[in-house]
């Protein structure tokens, strides 16, 4: 539906003003629509069409419930398309609709030109609908029961990917053959006369029986190299009928394309954040709508003790970083400086703000934007703390202020985006073709009743026992399913 | 009809699934009574959670913002804010809304209760009437505006009489149509439930709530059953007496215990307001079976025999142990009246047997 001409004019206004910041997007459509159409777009993760499933349904009964008492409305949605698609609510307010489209606009701008979306594919609203298309045919043969259950055992492990797959470029496996198996040992250069000397023929026998020991031993290995990606994996080599594997390799597909959102929230709503803030400020807010713009906006950056708000830490960020860029706060010199007076005066008027937040934008993700704009004063001025569970009060309590350990924390939390890395490590385990992963602990452990409902849900694809080596209670153990009961084993 | 309709509905189905297999737990919980709307119930299930390999959100703890001290909490274990970015959601308890039809249907299947057949006698016949249809004939209060000035415009266009520029319609007594009616009969069962409660001060809290509970379900099926039904409640110590609902089950005495007084009241309620012809009649009596003297039991057993028992489909009564009552009364029913066939005895010993109660008292069919 086309924008009534008083939002059309507007829309040009704020494009105007967003391109005149040096902002860069594609073009974007702007949808009017009703509340409930936008409660539906939103349970559909902000495509109109996707494939049928009753986790839609949920969705949507939370947020039609929470709209309807008044708990929560979606002010924006928009989606990395080119053309971006952005979504504007009927019964907003014109300052609120404002808001939005300058928020809007500096999304876009991210999408385009933020590194780690660069791979995304950008007509995702037309593969969307494709796959929608493929699951509904799959439905109509197979009947809703059989295709939603096994969507949701996909969905179970949809956070199974290598985030950083789509940026890797393999080169076809190099195949080394050379007859007998392992490479032939090697020789240290010599003279002919002294080579038997230099080489003794005993220790190049020993030597290839070595090679060719470890050569087999990789072979029987299966995968050859742990592998991170476990849903291709699974769309490779598990038992899967030609309609499953296709389901798979739709999850697949999609959490592909959602990651770099998982990798940047912080930074993309913290970017808007900040545009829409200048635009409106500094241009097209009108006196009479103040009061409704410092309302909404002082909304989106609340903050709540339990919960780091996302658009609140990544638009002080930007501000953080234009600044100290503008006052010339950073490198060696600035870093060294040990007197907090001289620190809080300190400014060479280089004006390289702008210019330092484009690039930021263009180059970061969140984990690498905490890294390396967090800094102690900032910590300290927004209050920043660590909270921890503790068992006896059974509460999360505040356990630390110290910038150490709350930059460690947020981190540890980025990383991967929150996610445990889990590995594919051996698809032939006791030579049983037994599925054997490996979580790579790195302090936190997993959830493991949730762990083990999962492995029923790995061994429907799999279909043979499927264990995951994992921390449990500070101990190595090997969860295991094998189709009828779980099992829970401690190595070492 | 929207797309997202599709998946509610799944989502739909799936939950009363949900709701149908684990139905025993619920039954002996209370805790859908207090969230009892006209139609329906809010049944409260854990958000369904499609699992994952996750971290521990206890273990991973996260970094917040605000003021504070070290040590002071921020979030009990179920809702705090954890995650990446401290955005994601918290687990939600869903509310799912379930007609009570759909409840006592759920409830009929799980205890596999059989359809209760009203005696025929009990059968009246209810009298509607319906517009059906139009007529050339009837009273002017019920003249058919539209069609009567169709018919006029149509005569004056056929006779010429018309003029577009002037359109004057005016009907004539033939032009006049009117709606008619026909009267259907359906056959109607009408039942009536009196609760009566030994209130006295052996029954406690845990008791009254045993009660409440079950009555609850007893409830729904009987409504499911019949299209209008009334309740009665009657409590009694020493003394009868009619009360409210909400008296009914909060109402603590410390008197003795008369059981006839109750009996009595029932008796001569029915015989005033409730013809056997037309009532269908359910007595459900809950006590802890303490009854003052052997004389009050002979009277009760009288009294059973020549009036209640006689009237009723059904005479429920339900022993709630508890830790004072002799739980003597339903051994001398038991005893004096052991082929009443409308005579239906269940002892309750805690909540877990209200299950089985249910199913002793419904499941005759009657």
């Amino acid at each position: 539906m086309d924008l009534p001409a008083e939002l059309e004019q507007l829309r040009v206004e704020i494009m105007g003003y967003a391109q005149g910041y040096n902002l860069d997007f594609y073009d974007t459509i702007f949808e009017l629509v009703e509340y409930d159409q936008l409660n539906e777009i939103a349970s559909y993760g902000g495509f109109p069409t996707r494939y049928p499933h009753w986790r839609f349904g949920m969705e949507y009964q939370e947020l039609a419930k929470g709209y309807e008492y008044g708990l929560q409305k979606i002010y924006e949605l928009v989606i990395n398309n080119d053309p971006c698609v952005a979504y504007l609510m009927k019964s907003n307010k014109l300052v609120d609709q404002k808001l939005v489209m300058a928020h809007v606009y500096a999304h876009c701008d991210f999408f385009k030109n933020n590194l780690w979306f660069s791979q995304t594919n950008r007509k995702m609203m037309d593969q969307m609908a494709n796959h929608a298309t493929h699951v509904r045919r799959y439905v109509e043969q197979f009947g809703p029961e059989v295709v939603e259950d096994f969507i949701e055992t996909c969905l179970s492990l949809e956070n199974l990917i290598d985030p950083h797959q789509p940026f890797i470029k393999r080169e076809s496996e190099a195949v080394q053959n050379n007859g007998s198996g392992g490479p032939s040992p090697l020789k240290l250069q010599s003279k002919p006369y002294m080579d038997s000397f230099i080489n003794p023929p005993e220790v190049l026998e020993e030597q290839a029986r070595i090679n060719e020991e470890k050569y087999r031993k990789e072979q029987e290995r299966f995968p050859r190299f742990e592998e991170r990606d476990v849903l291709r994996f699974l769309i490779n080599h598990a038992p899967l009928e030609k309609w499953q594997a296709e389901i798979l390799s739709i999850i697949r597909d999609e959490a592909y394309y959602f990651a770099p959102q998982g990798q940047t929230k912080i930074m993309n709503e913290g970017w808007a954040t900040f545009w829409h803030s200048r635009i409106m400020t500094e241009k097209c807010l009108t006196d009479g709508e103040v009061i409704d713009y410092a309302d909404h906006h002082s909304g989106t950056v609340a903050t709540s003790p339990g919960r780091l708000n996302p658009y609140k830490v990544g638009v002080e960020l930007f501000r953080d970083i234009e600044d100290r860029w503008n006052k010339g706060k950073f490198g060696k010199e600035y870093d060294e400086c040990d007197d907090w007076e001289t620190k809080q005066r300190w400014n060479k008027n280089l004006g390289l703000g702008r210019e330092k937040i484009f690039e930021v934008r263009k180059l970061y993700n969140d984990l690498m934007f905490i890294d390396a704009f967090l800094t102690p004063e900032f910590c300290r001025e927004h209050k920043l703390f660590v909270y921890a569970y503790n068992d006896r009060s059974e509460m999360y309590e505040i356990s630390d202020r110290e910038f150490k350990q709350v930059k460690e924390k947020l981190l540890s939390n980025l990383t991967n985006f929150g996610q445990p890395f889990i590995f594919v490590e051996n698809a032939n385990y006791l030579n049983r073709g037994e599925l054997y992963l490996l979580h790579k602990h790195e302090g936190i452990e997993l959830q493991t009743d949730e762990a083990q409902d999962t492995l029923s849900q790995l061994f429907k694809i799999w279909k043979r026992p499927v264990h995951i080596e994992t921390v449990a209670d500070a101990e190595q153990v090997l969860l295991s399913f094998n189709g009828e009961e779980h099992s829970h084993k401690e190595l070492n | 009809m929207k797309r997202i309709d599709q998946d509610v509905s799944r989502f739909r189905d799936i939950i009363r699934g949900r709701v149908k297999k684990d139905l025993k737990k619920y039954i002996t919980r209370g805790e859908m009574l207090g969230k009892k709307g006209k139609d329906f119930v809010s049944i409260p299930i854990d958000q369904i959670n499609i699992p994952h390999f996750r971290l521990s959100s206890r273990k991973m703890g996260g970094v917040g913002q605000g003021e504070g001290d070290v040590g002071q909490p921020v979030g009990s274990g179920d809702d705090a804010g954890v995650g990446p970015a401290g955005d994601a959601p918290g687990r939600h308890i869903l509310e799912v809304d379930i007609s009570l039809d759909e409840l006592a249907e759920m409830l009929g299947n799980e205890l596999e209760l059989p359809n209760i057949e009203p005696k025929g006698k009990k059968n009246i016949t209810a009298h509607k009437d319906k517009y059906t249809g139009v007529s050339d004939a009837g009273p002017e209060s019920l003249r058919h505006f539209k069609r009567t000035y169709k018919r006029a415009l149509r005569r004056q266009i056929a006779s010429q009489a018309y003029n577009p520029d002037n359109p004057i319609i005016i009907p004539i007594r033939e032009d006049k149509r009117y709606r008619t009616w026909k009267v259907t009969s359906e056959p109607e069962s009408n039942a009536v439930i009196i609760y009566m409660m030994d209130v006295s001060g052996s029954m406690g809290d845990e008791q009254k709530e045993i009660v409440r509970t079950e009555s609850f379900w007893i409830d729904t099926w009987l409504n499911y059953q019949y299209e209008n039904i009334e309740t009665r409640y009657l409590i009694h110590d020493a003394l009868a007496r009619e009360v409210d609902k909400e008296t009914f089950y909060h109402t603590r005495e410390s008197g003795g215990t008369i059981i006839s007084s109750a009996y009595k009241l029932a008796a001569s309620m029915i015989k005033q307001e409730y013809a056997t012809s037309e009532w269908n009649i359910y007595l459900f009596h809950f006590s802890d079976g303490d009854n003052w003297g052997e004389i009050d039991t002979d009277e009760c057993i009288l009294l059973l025999k020549d009036e209640l028992l006689p009237s009723a489909n059904l005479f429920c009564y339900g022993q709630v142990e508890s830790p004072y009552g002799s739980g003597q009364f339903i051994k001398d029913l038991e005893d004096y009246l052991p082929e009443e066939e409308a005579l239906i005895l269940s002892e309750i010993p805690d909540k877990e047997g209200i299950y089985d109660s249910i199913k002793e008292f419904l499941g005759k069919g009657k």
